[in-house]
C-alpha cells in the first residue's frame, strides 16, 4: 500500500511528522502562556517575541562568536529567561493589581519594540542556520524517510514538556506554583516568597518559548517576525485546549499539529486556517475550552 | 434649550475641520487622520462603554475596506453606495464574531477575536478579489449624488460630514438608556444580569454596532486613499487602533480623536524625526527609525500602560488642577 485516498502515503507521514514538530512548538509555548498566565495572570503576548529572541540569539552566537549549537541551546533560553525575570520586576509587576487587559497591552507593546529592533537591524528576510552535524541526514525506516532534526525537535520538546508536567505536578516547588494560582495571599501568609515566584514563573515561562525557537530555528529559518503569526495560532490552541491544565495545553498543541499538517495534504489552502476554524467549533460546543472550566 | 459645555466643543471642533484646508493643512492627510479617528471612536464604543477589548477590529475596518473598494471599482458602485457595502459586510462580520466571542469573557475573549481576524486575514490573502499581496489598488473615488469626488476638496467635505454622522451616533449611543446598560455591564456585569437584563444581547448589539461603524472608517479610507491592502487586515491595525484609543483616552467621546491624530502623525513623521535625532547626534542608527515605526509605537505603549493608564483626556485635567492650584474646576 503506498496510496491513502490518493495520496502517497510518504507524503502523509512527512506531513504528519511536520505536523508533530508544529504541534510541539505549539505545546511548548501553550504550556508557557498557561504556566504564566495561572499566576501572573497575565496573557503574554511577548511570547512570540520572545520565542523569535531565542532563534535569534542562537543564530547570533554561533555565526559572530564561534558558539555551537549545543552551547546556544542552553545559553539562548537561560538569557532570555533572565531578561524575561528583569522584565517582570521592571513592568508587569506594577500592574498586578490591575485589570489584566493592561498585562496584554503591555506585553504587546514590549513585542512591538523586541521585534522593531530586530528588524532595524536585520531585515525581515530569513537569516540561514545550520543543523549540527550530529543531527544531519536521515534514517530510512523502511515505511518512509526521517529526518534526523526533525526526530530531534519532537524527541526534546516531548521531553521538556514531560518534565515540567512533573515539575508541576510532582515537585515541591510546583505545589507552591499550583497553590500560588488558587490563592496568591495565602500561600504568602505561610511564609513563601510569592514574589521571587512569579519572578521564577515568567522567566522559565518565555525560557521555554526561547527554547522552543531555538529548536525550531533551522527548520523555519530566523527572521524578526517568526514569532508574530505563531503567537495567533498558540493563542487560538489556548482557547481550544483551555488553561486549566498542563497536560490538557499538551495534548491540544500536539494534536493540533498534527491536524494542520493533516490539512496541508488534503487541502492545502485550509491549513493556515484550520486551527481558527476548530476554535469556533469548540467556543459553540465547549466555551471553556476542551481542558478548561468555567470560572 | 440652553447649549452645554460638551455641545459647544462638538461645533467649534466641526468649524475647526470645516476651516483647515483654508489653515494650510493638507486635506488627504486630515482626511487619513478622521478616517482612524472614527475607527478609534467606534472601537471605544466597545472597550471604553461596554468593557471589552476587541483584538480584531482590523477585520472590521479591512474588511470593509475590501467590500467598499470592490464595490466602488469592479461594480462602479457611487460612493455613498459603495460605503454601504462596507458596513454590511462589516456588521456581518461583527455579528459572527460577537456571537462566537461573547461565549467567554476577559482575556479569553480578547484572544478569540485577534484569532478570528487571523482567519479574515488568511482570507484576504487567498480570496481571488482582494488582489493577495499587492491588495486592490487604484480604486475610483467614485460619485456623491452624482458629483465627481475627484477633487480633494470635494471629497473633504464629504468625508468631514461621514465622521461627523459617524460620531454623533455613537454619541447618541453612549448617552442612550442602551448605553447607559452597556456601562452598567461594564462596571459590574452580575448586578446587570440580576436586574433582569440579557447581557449576552446587550453585548452582541455594542459589538454589532462598533463593527458597523469599524466598517464605515475602512471603506472610507478606501475612498479617500484609493487602495485596501492586507496591513488594513493585519493585527497590527488592531493593535493601532487600541493604541490610539489608550492614547487619547479609553471611555472618552474626544480622546480617540486625539490619538487617532498623534498615533497617524507620528506614524508619517517619524522618519523625518529619525533624521533630525541622527543629524542632531550623529548617530547613524537613527536614519532608519522611519523604518521602525514599530519600536516607536511599542515604547508609546509601554509608557502608556505603565504611567498613563487614563490617556491625554484622563489626565491632563488632574495635572492642570496640579499645577495651577489657584483654580478650581468643574
Amino acid at each position: 500500500m503506498t496510496e491513502l485516498f490518493g495520496v502517497p502515503i510518504r507524503a502523509i507521514l512527512g506531513q504528519l511528522l511536520l505536523g508533530l514538530v508544529n504541534g510541539s512548538f505549539y505545546a511548548m509555548l501553550s504550556l508557557g502562556l498557561a504556566v504564566i498566565f495561572g499566576l501572573l495572570n497575565v496573557i503574554n503576548f511577548a511570547h512570540g517575541a520572545m520565542y523569535m529572541l531565542g532563534a535569534f540569539l542562537a543564530w547570533l552566537g554561533m555565526t559572530y562568536l564561534g558558539l555551537d549549537y549545543w552551547v546556544m541551546l542552553v545559553l539562548a533560553p537561560v538569557t532570555v529567561g533572565l531578561f524575561g525575570a528583569v522584565v517582570e520586576r521592571a513592568l508587569l509587576r506594577r500592574l498586578s493589581k490591575l485589570d489584566p487587559l493592561y498585562g496584554l497591552l503591555l506585553t504587546l507593546g514590549l513585542t512591538l519594540i523586541i521585534e522593531g529592533v530586530f528588524r532595524s537591524f536585520f531585515g525581515v528576510s530569513g537569516q540561514p542556520y545550520q543543523v549540527p552535524e550530529a543531527l544531519t541526514g536521515a534514517s530510512d525506516l523502511g515505511f518512509m524517510i526521517l529526518p534526523n532534526y526533525r526526530a530531534w525537535v519532537v524527541a526534546v520538546s516531548l521531553t521538556v514538556c514531560f518534565a515540567t508536567w512533573v515539575v508541576t505536578e510532582r515537585t515541591r516547588l510546583g505545589s507552591y506554583l499550583r497553590a500560588g494560582t488558587e490563592n496568591p495571599r495565602l500561600v504568602q501568609a505561610f511564609g513563601i516568597n510569592v514574589p521571587l515566584l512569579v519572578t521564577t514563573t515568567y522567566g522559565l515561562g518565555v525560557a521555554l518559548a526561547a527554547l522552543a525557537g531555538v529548536l525550531a530555528a533551522p527548520v523555519l529559518q530566523v527572521s524578526p517576525l517568526m514569532g508574530q503569526n505563531l503567537i495567533i495560532t498558540v493563542f487560538a490552541v489556548v482557547v481550544i485546549g483551555g488553561m486549566g491544565s498542563i497536560a490538557g495545553s499538551i495534548i491540544t498543541g500536539l494534536g493540533l499539529g498534527v491536524i494542520e499538517g493533516l490539512t496541508k495534504v488534503v487541502y492545502p489552502q485550509g491549513s493556515s486556517t484550520v486551527v481558527f476554524l476548530i476554535m469556533a467549533v469548540v467556543l459553540l460546543v465547549r466555551p471553556a475550552g476542551l481542558f478548561g472550566r468555567e470560572r | 434649550m440652553s447649549i452645554t459645555r460638551t455641545q459647544l466643543v462638538y461645533v467649534f471642533g466641526l468649524g475647526l475641520l470645516v476651516a483647515l484646508p483654508f489653515l494650510g493643512a493638507y486635506p488627504v492627510f486630515v482626511m487619513k487622520v478622521l478616517c482612524f479617528a472614527l475607527f478609534a471612536c467606534a472601537f471605544n464604543l466597545l472597550i471604553g462603554y461596554t468593557g471589552l477589548l476587541s483584538f480584531g477590529h482590523a477585520a472590521f475596518f479591512g474588511g470593509a475596506a475590501y467590500a467598499a473598494g470592490y464595490s466602488m471599482k469592479a461594480w462602479g458602485l457611487p460612493t455613498p453606495i459603495g460605503l454601504a457595502f462596507g458596513v454590511l459586510v462589516a456588521a456581518g462580520l461583527g455579528l459572527v464574531f460577537g456571537w462566537l466571542a461573547i461565549r467567554r469573557s476577559g482575556i479569553y475573549l480578547t484572544m478569540i477575536t485577534l484569532a478570528l481576524a487571523q482567519m479574515v486575514y488568511f482570507f484576504c490573502l487567498q480570496a481571488p478579489f482582494t488582489g493577495g499581496e499587492d491588495g486592490l489598488q487604484s480604486v475610483p473615488r467614485g460619485t456623491f449624488l452624482g458629483l465627481s469626488l475627484q477633487d480633494d476638496l470635494r471629497l473633504y467635505y464629504v468625508v468631514v460630514g461621514t465622521f461627523a454622522l459617524g460620531f454623533l451616533a455613537i454619541d447618541r449611543i453612549v448617552h442612550s438608556p442602551f448605553g447607559q446598560v452597556l456601562k452598567a455591564i461594564r462596571e459590574n456585569e452580575p448586578r446587570a444580569v440580576s436586574l433582569g437584563y440579557d447581557v449576552d444581547r446587550f453585548k452582541l448589539l455594542a459589538f454589532v454596532l462598533s463593527a458597523a461603524l469599524a466598517g464605515l472608517a475602512g471603506g472610507l479610507k478606501t475612498a479617500v486613499l484609493g487602495f485596501a491592502t492586507l496591513t488594513d487586515v493585519l493585527w497590527t491595525t488592531s493593535g493601532a487602533v487600541i493604541l490610539m484609543t489608550l492614547v487619547g483616552g479609553m471611555g472618552t467621546m474626544v480622546g480617540p480623536i486625539l490619538g487617532a491624530a498623534i498615533v497617524v502623525a507620528l506614524e508619517s513623521k517619524v522618519g523625518d524625526l529619525g533624521t533630525a535625532l541622527a543629524q542632531l547626534t550623529g548617530i547613524e542608527w537613527f536614519n532608519a527609525l522611519g523604518e521602525s515605526v514599530t519600536i516607536v509605537t511599542g515604547l508609546i505603549f509601554v509608557a502608556c500602560v505603565s504611567v498613563f493608564r487614563q490617556g491625554i483626556v484622563g489626565e491632563v485635567p488632574g495635572l492642570l488642577r496640579r499645577l495651577l492650584p489657584g483654580r478650581t474646576s468643574t
